[in-house]
């Protein structure tokens, strides 16, 4: 067969460990064992594609799933799926969960004193077209408690999904807001040790897809692995 | 423009509402002429403990080894009713089940073939990304040569390969022990 085209590692401290002591979390869940280097064969350089017909139409926006307008402030959540070289990523499965406006997942293990909006479930889905882009209509998320440590709160985050070309490119990761003054606290957002890495990771506002009298926007561009320059002879 | 992959976090403790509309634990479709086969286990903790909030995803070819994919077989992607994708949660006792087909070998380093596999990523709350290893089918002879498991020291293969639980090999038993003695493989991908 012909030599294959692999994915490039991440840069050192741009992607978090999996053993992060202030994630509580993680202590018991990550391994302790050291991981086995994997080249890439063909089971990693294929992956899922997705027909375009298992996203509903409608999926894409969160505001438009039940009879009545959900609380809180309505945002336009869009960006560009890109790899490291910069070519669109087309016709990729994105999927998001969120929180509610006052803080609250739909969820049976969501205990947080907050009130559920029956008119916001926090789930969506779309694809992205064959420049990569992708776009959202949902609200903007509240902060809410969680158990890691005294008086900890999440930052606001918007939780996304990725799948990409290939098995090797699957990525889940946050989005979070500008200017948010809880980051600064947050043992997730903090676990990746990259200054630049780790605030790629918020988004942007952006007047460009703020609609007048309907929504903000704010723009989250993702970045997926690149290919080897060269294929390798020996996967 | 150029820059570099975006932080991995993790899904954290709710991701279940934004994964259940995908879930896929029968992977037979399109392959229902093959004898199918189960794979059932546990996921579990550092401390033994069952993990109620795990999903498991599966990537795998066909019963001949080739994958719906550009890069393998591209003429399959419009035309093979075979998937190869699975979405598999956990219970609330850390159980997982699913359906497939065994895939057959697929291509290795030079001219060699694979052992057959089924690629799988796991996630939960406390990862901060996603794990990755593998499921190997015991007693199958392209075993002992596969290039993957020759990199796992040899005390550490038998977490990679499932056991199986009837005679008729129609059942398959495979736990993640994501810590402890019987630490499961985990790969560097």
């Amino acid at each position: 067969m012909k030599p294959l085209q692999g994915y490039r590692k991440p840069a050192p401290g741009t992607q978090p460990e999996y053993l992060h002591p202030a994630y509580v979390s993680s202590v018991k869940r990550a391994p302790t064992q050291p991981l086995v280097s994997l080249p890439d064969t063909l089971s990693e350089i294929t992956g899922p594609a997705f027909p375009r017909n298992i996203v509903a139409p409608q999926a894409f926006d969160l505001t438009r799933q039940h009879k009545g307008e959900p609380l809180g402030q309505r945002i336009v959540v869009s960006g560009r799926v890109m790899d490291e070289d910069g070519r669109p990523v087309g016709d990729s499965l994105v999927e998001i969960w969120q929180a509610n406006a006052a803080g609250r997942y739909w969820h049976k293990w969501d205990q947080h004193d907050a009130p559920l909006d029956p008119n916001f479930t926090g789930v969506g889905q779309t694809l992205t077209n064959e420049q990569g882009e992708y776009r959202f209509v949902t609200i903007r998320p509240g902060a809410y408690p969680w158990r890691n440590h005294p008086n900890a709160w999440r930052p606001q985050h918007i939780h996304f999904s990725l799948f990409g070309p290939a098995f090797a490119t699957r990525l889940v990761t946050q989005m979070y807001f500008p200017g948010d003054p809880l980051l600064a606290f947050d043992p997730i957002f903090h676990s990746v040790a990259d200054e630049a890495a780790r605030n790629s990771l918020i988004s942007n506002f952006d007047w460009a897809t703020t609609t007048p009298e309907v929504a903000l926007g704010f723009r989250f561009d993702i970045i997926l692995r690149g290919r080897n320059a060269t294929p390798m002879e020996n996967a | 423009m150029s820059g570099r992959t975006t932080p991995s976090q993790t899904v954290g403790p709710f991701f279940s509402i934004g994964f259940a509309w995908l879930d896929r634990v029968d992977l037979t479709e399109g392959a229902k002429d093959q004898q199918a086969i189960k794979i059932r286990g546990r996921v579990l903790d550092g401390d033994g403990q069952p993990v109620p909030d795990a999903v498991l995803e599966i990537w795998q070819a066909n019963s001949g080894g080739r994958y719906g994919h550009p890069e393998d077989a591209a003429d399959l992607v419009a035309t093979e009713p075979f998937w190869g994708f699975g979405r598999v949660p956990v219970n609330d006792a850390g159980e997982f089940c699913f359906s497939t087909i065994k895939p057959g070998g697929v291509a290795g380093p030079g001219e060699t073939r694979q052992a057959p596999h089924l690629a799988v990523s796991v996630f939960m709350r406390g990862l901060l990304k996603r794990l990755v290893t593998r499921i190997y089918f015991p007693g199958e002879p392209l075993n002992d040569a596969d290039s993957v498991l020759a990199r796992v020291p040899v005390a550490r293969r038998q977490t990679l390969i499932a056991r199986t639980e009837d005679s008729q090999g129609k059942t398959l038993v495979w736990d993640v022990h994501l810590q402890g003695a019987k630490e499961t493989v985990f790969f560097d991908c």
